[in-house]
């Protein structure tokens, strides 16, 4: 029995024997082939190291210090995200900033033609009466949805934070439409009308704005009554920059404040909403910018993609690629003056209150 | 009559201990306003999820049924069958699994790699570089994503897996900022000395961070991970145009009544497309990120706390 269970079998036995001549070969061939090639490139007539210098050429010579080894090794590092930076991002934005002045189409044979027409894209969508309804909607939504977020979720940052147990349990309730907020699922919840509060659609207040305001004022009012859901389901991530805030702050501070008879109602107030603004900046850039990149169909991006694509399905008029990367930096500059907007305000605050 | 309200003294401290607490904050009243507004937020909050979980085991008539809301009266199993079938489930579970898993990965490495250049080395132009990568975040791909189709179109990778690889490899996927930010935020906690005596012992830079600082960024890494694999799971715009149609569930789901109806082609009957059987798709779509999130909610939750988008 045992002499069968030790004798190995011959396709093993093969394999093992491959293995060592490989690795023999490697060694005795390849590896100091490897070497000299490494040799030879730190130590040639163009570049040679000795010591703590460096010759180029035999001309130049460049002593190797700390500090630049530092530098060369920092570069090393980032050199991936240089590539990418250049290539994938400053390129590109410089590049859609030039197609938004031309007019730009795509076929097989040339390649990308483009032909100079000034800011006649810009005026285009100017006049069009799809797309400025659209812009104007876009940035009243936004104006009304930032500071509810805000506000709701310094509120269940607050309550979370209360000497309370399962906290653990209240974190992965509001955290869960991160990890589950994809774009084709709430488009269909959107579609079934489940990301609105029934209550809230039969109460007065939506009567009220549909009948008594103008209609620039209710558009926007009235989306972000019928999205409220959605609305807050954005909340997940600034809720627990607020939670990681409040803990920051020292319990000292409290104690303190209720000794000199301060209620909760004034600490609130005076302690934990200051400690709390310089985390909002990063909050409202957060909520701006998730919530502009959500792709609504009929909406801006998803335009953007098919004015791209296919052309307009709604005009004679379609301007290819280069109207379609005006659209997008139009897009771009609402969101950016809307993150300085709301980040002025705060700032503002800030100042007051101390 | 004052007599039969008035309480001995010691019932009525009780009482006030009770409601009140020493200090408010841990009274009884105190708690149940607490607990009472947690709890109508988290309703509020999952009443989607709720909906989605009921409704897509209804039947057609407790569809129609404005009586039934929240228990059917017959739980339809059938609906979610159909919607395996329609998903194409199993091969496009594993398919979109390689694809995120192979996306995430390489996002990670390359913002591994990043972050260390960035927290550990002083080079001309680093205040300008990192101002710059924390920027990348407010310039998503979805605003320039007319130049990149071209650009993509040039270097003729559009529709394959690399028009999304190649940005994630170089660091600029989608917020890739933030992994940055989270691993240069560890490496900075990470103490000099440690890195110093390695030198001393004669290390190289490259030695140095495989064989010091990778082991001990190894919570970094799964945070990093898990984050990038949600987020890819769940970007359909950018996927779908420079990937293809269908490439990860969620895009199965958005050709949901497209390929329905070349599977049950309508006239046959008990065929008709409703929103139960849609919304059973819906579920088996967010399915694997549910399970995901059960099981790694701990690091997916207080991670904030350790990535610096804090503000410091």
């Amino acid at each position: 029995m045992n002499k069968i269970k030790k004798r190995k079998t011959p396709f093993l036995k093969t394999m093992q024997g491959y293995i060592r001549s490989f690795q023999n070969t490697w060694k005795t061939k390849i590896q100091p082939k490897i070497d000299r090639l490494i040799y030879r490139s730190r130590h040639n007539s163009l570049y040679d190291e000795r010591g703590n210098t460096i010759k180029i050429a035999k001309i130049f010579t460049i002593k190797i210090t700390r500090k630049r080894r530092h530098a060369f090794y920092g570069y090393l590092f980032i050199s991936l995200w240089i590539i990418g930076i250049s290539y994938f991002t400053l390129y590109p934005l410089i590049y859609s900033f030039y197609l938004s002045f031309h007019e730009a189409y795509y076929n097989l044979q040339d390649g990308v033609t483009t032909t100079f027409i000034g800011f006649n894209n810009y005026l285009n969508i100017l006049r069009s009466q799809i797309l400025i309804p659209l812009y104007t909607n876009y940035f009243g939504k936004m104006l009304v949805a930032v500071p509810i977020i805000i506000v709701f979720s310094i509120i269940i940052a607050v309550l979370v934070n209360a000497p309370i147990r399962t906290k653990g349990l209240w974190r992965t309730v509001f955290f869960l439409p991160v990890i589950i907020s994809t774009g084709p699922v709430i488009n269909e919840l959107n579609a079934q009308s489940a990301i609105t509060l029934p209550n809230l659609q039969a109460s007065g207040i939506y009567s009220y704005v549909v009948n008594n305001l103008p209609s620039f004022l209710s558009d926007p009012l009235t989306t972000v009554i019928n999205s409220m859901l959605l609305i807050l389901w954005y909340a997940g991530i600034p809720i627990l920059i607020y939670l990681a805030g409040l803990q920051k702050i020292d319990p000292s501070l409290y104690e303190a404040a209720s000794m000199d008879g301060a209620s909760p109602w004034m600490r609130f107030w005076k302690i934990t909403l200051p400690s709390l603004m310089p985390f909002t900046g990063i909050s409202i850039i957060y909520v701006v910018v998730s919530m502009s990149l959500f792709v609504e169909p009929g909406g801006l991006l998803d335009l953007t993609r098919n004015h791209m694509l296919v052309g307009a399905p709604d005009s004679a008029f379609w301007f290819g690629y280069g109207y379609a990367a005006a659209m997008a930096w139009i897009y771009f500059i609402l969101m950016v003056l809307l993150i300085l907007f709301f980040i002025s305000i705060t700032r503002e605050k800030k100042g007051k209150l101390r | 009559m004052n007599n039969f309200l008035k309480l001995p003294v010691k019932t009525e401290q009780k009482l006030r201990k009770f409601f009140l607490g020493k200090t408010l904050s841990d009274g009884f009243l105190y708690r149940f306003a607490i607990y009472g507004l947690l709890i109508s937020f988290s309703y509020i909050y999952l009443y989607p999820l709720f909906f989605m979980m009921i409704n897509s085991l209804k039947s057609v008539d407790d569809l129609i049924n404005p009586g039934v809301q929240w228990i059917p009266t017959a739980l339809i199993w059938e609906n979610y069958e159909r919607a395996f079938q329609v998903l194409n489930l199993p091969e496009s579970l594993i398919d979109s699994t390689i694809y995120v898993l192979k996306v995430s990965i390489s996002a990670t490495l390359s913002s591994a790699l990043i972050g260390y250049g960035f927290a550990r080395f002083e080079f001309p132009l680093k205040k300008l570089f990192f101002a710059i990568m924390l920027a990348t975040f407010i310039l998503p791909q979805q605003v320039t994503m007319v130049a990149n189709m071209l650009i993509f179109k040039d270097l003729q990778i559009i529709s394959t897996e690399w028009a999304m690889l190649l940005p994630a490899m170089t660091g600029q996927g989608i917020n890739a900022a933030i992994y940055i930010l989270i691993f240069y935020t560890f490496y900075k906690t990470i103490p000099g000395i440690l890195i110093e005596s390695a030198e001393v012992d004669g290390a190289g830079q490259l030695r140095i961070f495989r064989s010091v600082i990778l082991p001990l960024a190894i919570p970094s890494f799964v945070i990093v991970f898990l984050f990038s694999f949600v987020w890819y799971w769940n970007e359909s715009f950018i996927t779908g145009l420079y990937v293809g149609d269908k490439v990860t569930l969620p895009l199965w789901l958005q050709a949901f009544r497209a390929s329905y109806e070349s599977i049950f082609p309508p006239g046959t009957p008990g065929a008709e497309l409703n929103e139960a059987i849609l919304l059973a798709g819906n579920m088996l779509t967010i399915l694997p990120l549910l399970l995901l999130y059960f099981f790694g909610q701990r690091l997916f939750t207080q991670s904030i706390d350790k990535t610096g988008i804090t503000g410091e």
